[in-house]
């Protein structure tokens, strides 16, 4: 039981300060929320911290097999804080210039992370459930803080009604599995499968549910419907964080589900991902091309980017998955970048939301029409930037595994992507600015938004060390 | 010797990159220094593969001054460089013709210079990337990367059609490069090696290889272009600024040569000749059918551009002539030539085709005008221009005594080998080229000036001169004395040849 307790130290440490957030916020009187936005960012850190101190480097089952940690798990929480960091800094010069500064933006913002790091923990299909609920309530109320705007509290009700259905059907998916298995731990079911007594029908039929569940969390076609939408609707920080951490715990959750749970049914969920990620691909990358508002197109490129994501676990290797989390890992990245681009382009009461606002950029400030540029081709995919290398990752594992043929679709689609992102750097690069106003934005925000762009380059030219790091994830 | 240990292969791809980014922060305000230093960046560059050249041991087929060192431990993917005979005289090409195009810059680009240096400076280390990777990974990424600069060339500093064609440019040459990436990363599946002589010496069954060669094809035939793949070339040339333009026409055509040596024939040579005569066939369609788009265009770039793709088809003709020769006469004899004239043919066609595309741009800087119609009668105000290009025209049509010549003959001299027939639809081009080039130079040149300001223009002036003086030499010299090429490609030819005409089936 004290090991048990101790494992579970980083997820204590974030509700506790998490409470404590809350606490500050309601005594603070500073409109800008210095408090709350310092003491949030430190839980971040101490979760971190608590992270790497009290993980042991061994894979532990906790509470009756409810809970687990391992390297994946380990190096996702890490990640997801990390990110997450970085998400809020970029949120607060934005909730900052917009005015729409509230102490529970970072309350349900730490309550999010709680939820992904017990989801990407789970080994329990109840316990992965109450992590993604977690997620998911806090995601919906943060879609819905801006509340004057007709389009955010369109975008949330969407967001909720739809990810009400996803649950249910999670819920259902379940609820067969452990009507055949007679268990919801994840080595149980594992067990059960193997032991050859359960009618294989009805797993299947159980399976097709949790997928359908996580294809929606994740957003990958047909079940992208909310996507853009709620991309377009929420507020920029909003969209930011949604689009970033939360795909790193959505990429744990199919990993427990399909891999841990579900591996005898390999064949089959390798079926059913292959279609998805193809429509995913199909629809994200040409529907992208019809944008005209940058977040929507953000949105129909993150649907394409999931269709990549599934092509790693199509695999069905260790490396495989390796090169999955690999791939949501840079897309966290490269999306964090893209969106602090959007922060930083908007102004109080004028977003930068139309492709438009994009041109002529080079000429108003080159550094970072420079640093787009790094993000948008590293984007579609061209080397030397870091996500030609996770597109190549995913390609590799599944050109090893035999799926040739998904590779040749996934390389014809990963074209058709190349055009709308050209289409920015065209509209930076090649065409006139409407307006000359010089680009205003804090020197804190310049060196993050630099540090982050350069990265893109920079483990793009020195990709081992992440792609180690992503292989020592699965290597147990 | 103090220049024995140095990394020198290295040093071609990271010297320009370093010195094209320095010249970003040396930026447009200072813009005399920015060409200086650019200028110094590519001379030192061709400086270093004049060493290079020096050093180079003509009698060794195999790679030579190699590096490497793993870059990607986990997938074991290296920084792996190194030269034979068939990638130096690229190389020689690519350090040669940036120091013109800087030069050729000097006085016409003149927003942006510090970019516009940048961007050449970085595309050149790339480009000698691609010419000196031996590791497919690393090559790939060169080849794709090669893209963004040349992308951003056409698209900023290029004519009023320019973002269309650019982006056709990029869309082109990104289609045929996935399909490429696929072909690696199944040869890594089947060898476990991302190692191009690894891949050169793995056996695979003609199925696999029949794939592996269209995956390539789709590359290559997208980039050298081939008919019918080619109709991106028209567009990006006329759209380019002429240094751009000169840089498309003399090396990034011959990148797609180069990758059929260095990756589909070795790795599939039964596929290739499984295809040979479908390339035979693909090659004579360019030769002679582009050779008749050439002659009824009205737009001088366009004309020279179809004329590019007319000569490539020499050099895929050269390139499949020898599995030709396999099924025809079962030996090897002749088949050393027709490549040798097909590498040959990309050399010189490195230097006729800068040539010309200089040429147009010293007009078109004097008139803005790129129309054959409107110009005419410009040997009366130009009378040294028009002798350089009646040079470069003559060249171009492959007079004897040019190195123009030289590789066409080879290749028609070769063909012969396999089917009477062969060889003299590809010596139609000798007519067709003539026909094109000169009909369009007596337009150009001669006559009467319909326009006023024709009259008015001024000859070249020193750089200029410097310039067009420096390639006719070359274009000269290789006329009458090839043999500095010969020598430095003959063992490795002879060895490429030697691989693919045994076969790798299981």
């Amino acid at each position: 039981m004290r090991t048990d307790l101790i494992i579970v130290i980083p997820e204590i440490t974030l509700l506790t300060m998490a409470c404590l957030v809350l606490l500050v916020d309601a005594f603070s009187k500073d409109p800008l929320h210095k408090i709350t936005y310092w003491v949030t960012q430190l839980s971040l850190l101490l979760t971190l911290c608590a992270l790497f101190y009290y993980s042991p480097d061994y894979s532990y089952i906790a509470f009756n097999g409810g809970f687990i940690t391992d390297t994946m798990s380990v190096l996702l929480k890490g990640f997801i804080c990390a990110i997450t960091i970085i998400v809020f800094f970029y949120s607060y010069e934005y909730l900052k210039e917009n005015e729409l500064l509230k102490g529970e933006y970072f309350v349900l913002g730490l309550f999010a992370v709680l939820g992904m790091m017990i989801m990407t923990s789970a080994y329990h299909l109840l316990s992965i459930y109450l992590g993604l609920e977690l997620l998911s309530l806090s995601l919906y109320a943060m879609v819905a803080m801006q509340r004057e705007s007709t389009f955010a509290t369109e975008a949330a009700i969407k967001y909720f009604v739809l990810g009400a259905l996803a649950s249910g059907m999670l819920l259902y998916g379940i609820s067969m599995i452990y009507g055949v298995t007679g268990s919801l731990q994840l080595t149980e079911i594992t067990e059960a499968i193997n032991s050859g007594v359960v009618d294989r029908m009805y797993l299947v039929y159980g399976m097709v549910f949790l997928i359908v569940g996580i294809a929606f969390k994740l957003g990958a076609a047909p079940f992208h419907m909310w996507v853009p939408d709620v991309y377009q609707g929420a507020p920029t920080s909003v969209t930011l964080f949604i689009s970033s951490a939360p795909k790193l715990a959505g990429f744990a959750m199919a990993v427990r589900i399909l891999v841990d749970g579900l591996f005898p049914l390999v064949d089959d969920w390798q079926a059913i991902l292959s279609v998805l990620a193809v429509l995913s691909m199909a629809i994200g990358n040409i529907i992208a091309i019809a944008q005209t508002n940058i977040k929507r197109m953000l949105a129909y490129s993150t649907i394409a980017h999931v269709g990549y994501l599934f092509l790693g676990l199509i695999a069905g290797t260790a490396s495989g998955f390796a090169g999955s989390m690999f791939y949501i890992i840079s897309y966290a990245l490269m999306s964090m970048g893209t969106f602090g681009m959007i922060i930083l382009l908007g102004r109080y009461d004028l977003e930068a939301e139309k492709l438009d606002d994009f041109k002529g950029l080079s000429i108003r400030n080159s550094w970072f029409a420079f640093i787009m540029l790094c993000l948008m081709f590293s984007m579609a995919g061209v080397p030397p930037f870091l996500g030609f290398w996770s597109k190549w990752f995913v390609l590799k594992e599944l050109v090893a595994s035999g799926f040739i043929e998904l590779a040749v679709v996934a390389v014809f689609f990963s074209i058709i992507g190349v055009y709308y992102y050209l289409r920015i750097i065209k509209l930076m690069y090649f065409d006139q600015p409407d307006t000359m106003s010089a680009i205003k934005a804090s020197q804190q925000m310049r060196a993050v938004l630099t540090i982050n762009g350069l990265l893109i380059l920079l483990i793009g030219l020195a990709p081992n060390s992440l792609m180690r790091i992503c292989l020592t994830a699965f290597s147990g | 010797m103090f220049l024995d240990n140095l990394p020198i292969l290295s040093m071609l791809i990271w010297v320009p990159i370093l010195g094209g980014i320095w010249t970003l922060i040396i930026s447009d305000q200072q813009e005399r220094i920015v060409k200086h230093f650019s200028l110094f960046i590519t001379t030192i560059t061709f400086l270093l593969s004049a060493v290079l050249y020096y050093q180079f041991d003509n009698s060794f087929s195999g790679m030579q001054f190699i590096e490497e060192f793993y870059w990607i431990e986990a997938f074991g993917i290296k920084y792996h460089l190194g030269v034979d005979g068939i990638a130096l005289p690229l190389i020689m090409l690519t350090t040669f013709t940036t120091v013109l195009v800087v030069l050729a810059a000097w006085e016409v680009i003149d927003e942006n210079i510090s970019y516009y240096m940048c961007a050449f400076l970085v595309l050149t280390g790339l480009m000698n990337g691609v010419f000196v990777a031996l590791d497919s990974i690393l090559f790939y990424v060169f080849w794709e990367s090669m893209l963004i600069p040349m992308f951003l060339i056409i698209g900023i500093w290029g004519g009023p059609n320019r973002v269309y064609a650019t982006i056709k440019f990029f869309l082109y040459t990104f289609l045929g490069s996935v399909f490429m990436l696929v072909a690696l990363l199944y040869l890594y599946s089947v060898t476990g090696s991302f190692n191009i002589q690894a891949l050169h010496e793995v056996p695979l069954e003609l199925t696999a290889q029949k794939l592996i060669f269209i995956a390539f094809f789709l590359a290559f035939a997208v980039k050298i272009p081939m008919w019918p793949v080619h109709t991106w070339l028209p567009d990006a040339h006329v759209e380019a600024p002429t240094g751009g333009s000169v840089i498309l026409a003399a090396i990034m055509l011959k990148m797609g040569g180069y990758g059929f040596l260095r990756f589909s024939l070795p790795i599939a040579p039964d596929a290739s000749l499984f295809f040979g005569n479908t390339m035979i066939v693909l090659s004579l369609i360019a030769i002679v059918y582009i050779g008749f788009v050439a002659l009824v265009q009205e737009d001088m770039k366009k004309l020279i551009a179809y004329s590019s793709i007319s000569h490539m088809g020499f050099v895929t003709l050269g390139f499949f002539i020898p599995f030709g020769i396999f099924a025809a006469t079962n030996s090897s004899a002749g088949a050393v030539m027709g490549m040798e004239g097909a590498m040959m043919q990309m050399i010189s066609h490195g230097f006729i085709s800068a040539a010309m595309f200089l040429c147009v741009g010293v007009m078109y800087e004097r008139l803005h005008s790129r129309m054959i119609k409107d110009y005419g009668g410009v040997v009366n105000s130009m009378p040294c221009f028009a002798a350089f290009m009646m040079l470069f025209a003559m060249a171009n049509s492959g007079l004897p005594g040019t190195s123009g010549f030289v590789g066409e003959f080879l290749v028609i001299l070769s063909s012969f080998k396999v089917s009477f027939w062969i060889a003299f639809t590809a010596a139609l081009t000798l007519i067709l080229g003539a026909a094109y080039t000169l009909w369009m130079y007596k337009r150009v040149i001669f006559g009467e000036a319909i326009r006023e300001e024709v009259s008015d223009l001024k000859d070249i002036d020193a750089r200029e001169g410097f310039i067009l003086f420096l390639l006719a030499s070359v274009v000269l010299l290789f006329g009458v004395w090839p043999a500095p090429v010969f020598d430095v490609m003959h063992v490795s030819v002879q060895q490429l040849i030697e691989h693919i005409s045994q076969t790798k089936l299981l």
